[in-house]
């Protein structure tokens, strides 16, 4: 799918580009955003390393393992693959957590861990696994509580209660999250989707089951 | 009805709940390091070596990220730059607006899956026109929150472990944006409507 939205996007910007006249902003965009996409991941190269490292001093102190039972009865029913009390559970609360208190420095090195550690269980390290989607859902529409950016700005701006969205926010990021993730479960049931699951081939290689 | 009381008594009580907000923000980082570094040395973890191993990592994720990031932002950033987003607003503008979408907030709803920064500069500018606590302020500021920059998301998150076959991901994350943003729109409707 990705690969239809990326050449949609490319082909239509170059031909809206040249019926508007703007195609010399479409390839000066093209130069920007590329330099943009470098700069932005060299950013995150300090903020990586911090979180990596205070992650890993988590792991060995307990925390990550603790974590991972709290939350083990949810676990199951969104990730069934994962292995009981692997690291990733752990890792993927504590981004979750990050996410929902507005820490958004932290919840990114996070998240990337939580997929470092579903991609150890991915025999097909290209295609992304059942897990890694619910994840990914629960992050493309993680729950908000307190839009921290947005609120930042309505004070600036002089509002009479810059908290008043909160509670919106709130409702609206639940119910994209809820969503997302249910979205998610009912579309890795398609045939074809859940043919291509690295899962799914390794357990057809190996029971020789034709489905 | 939770939503209707936080709404009208956040004036009220403004002081004491922002106090509360920014209290909680500045100490939460704090209290998870400390939570985390205090059991550390309860479970005799050799935090330095520990967090110098782990930290190792950072650099090879952020460069690994490289390539994706660029693929997805350079398509966003022309599509924005040629005009198809008018074209697209055109077009589906008299469909949104049956449901009760103001003229305004519907370039917001679009940008919100691909631009993050594009999204908060439109918001900032209708904040600053129709004011933070005009219906259509309220409206952009919740959708703002609603949902995440799906293709960020996917760029970042699949790009750090080098994963190029998303599957049904972009679908599951664009079904989550949509329901987000009607979300939002609903709700305003609601409790500020």
């Amino acid at each position: 799918m990705l690969n239809y939205i990326w050449i949609g996007l490319m082909l239509i910007s170059l031909i809206v580009g040249a019926i508007t006249g703007n195609l010399p902003a479409v390839t000066d965009a093209a130069i920007e955003y590329a330099a943009t996409a470098v700069d932005i991941a060299l950013g995150l190269i300090g903020i990586m390393a911090f979180w990596l490292g205070i992650m890993k001093i988590a792991e060995k102190g307990g925390i990550i393992r603790l974590l991972s039972r709290l939350i083990r009865p949810l676990a199951r029913f969104l990730f069934p693959d994962i292995p009981k009390d692997h690291p990733a559970i752990g890792s993927i609360m504590m981004n979750v957590v990050a996410n929902w208190l507005g820490l958004s420095n932290a919840a990114t090195p996070l998240g990337l861990k939580a997929m470092e550690e579903l991609q150890e269980l991915n025999p097909d390290k290209e295609t992304a696994t059942n897990a890694q989607v619910i994840f990914l859902a629960i992050n493309t529409a993680s729950i908000t509580i307190i839009p921290m950016t947005i609120i930042a700005i309505r004070t600036e701006l002089g509002a009479a209660n810059p908290f008043e969205i909160i509670s919106t926010g709130i409702f609206a990021s639940t119910v994209a999250c809820i969503t997302a993730v249910t979205a998610a479960k009912l579309l890795q049931r398609i045939p074809s989707i859940k043919k291509s699951n690295p899962l799914n081939k390794k357990n057809k290689a190996e029971a020789n089951d034709d489905m | 009805m939770i939503c209707n009381i936080l709404a009208s008594n956040g004036t009220v009580e403004k002081s004491a709940f922002l106090e509360f907000m920014q209290g909680f923000s500045t100490f939460a980082i704090p209290v998870i390091l400390f939570v985390v570094l205090v059991l550390a040395i309860i479970n005799k973890v050799k935090v330095y070596e520990v967090f110098v191993d782990g930290a190792k990592e950072g650099f090879n994720v952020a460069v690994r990220i490289i390539p994706y990031l660029v693929a997805i932002l350079v398509a966003i950033g022309m599509f924005r730059a040629s005009g198809a987003m008018g074209y697209l607003i055109k077009i589906l503008s008299p469909v949104t607006s049956l449901i009760g979408m103001p003229a305004e907030a519907l370039p917001v709803a679009l940008m919100r899956p691909l631009s993050g920064s594009g999204t908060l500069g439109m918001v900032t500018e209708l904040l600053k026109e129709h004011g933070p606590s005009s219906f259509i302020g309220r409206l952009t500021s919740t959708m703002f929150g609603s949902t995440e920059t799906t293709f960020y998301v996917l760029a970042v998150y699949f790009g750090s472990v080098g994963i190029k076959r998303t599957r049904h991901a972009v679908a599951a994350g664009l079904i989550g944006d949509t329901a987000g943003l009607l979300a939002a729109l609903f709700i305003c409707h609601i409790v500020f409507g």
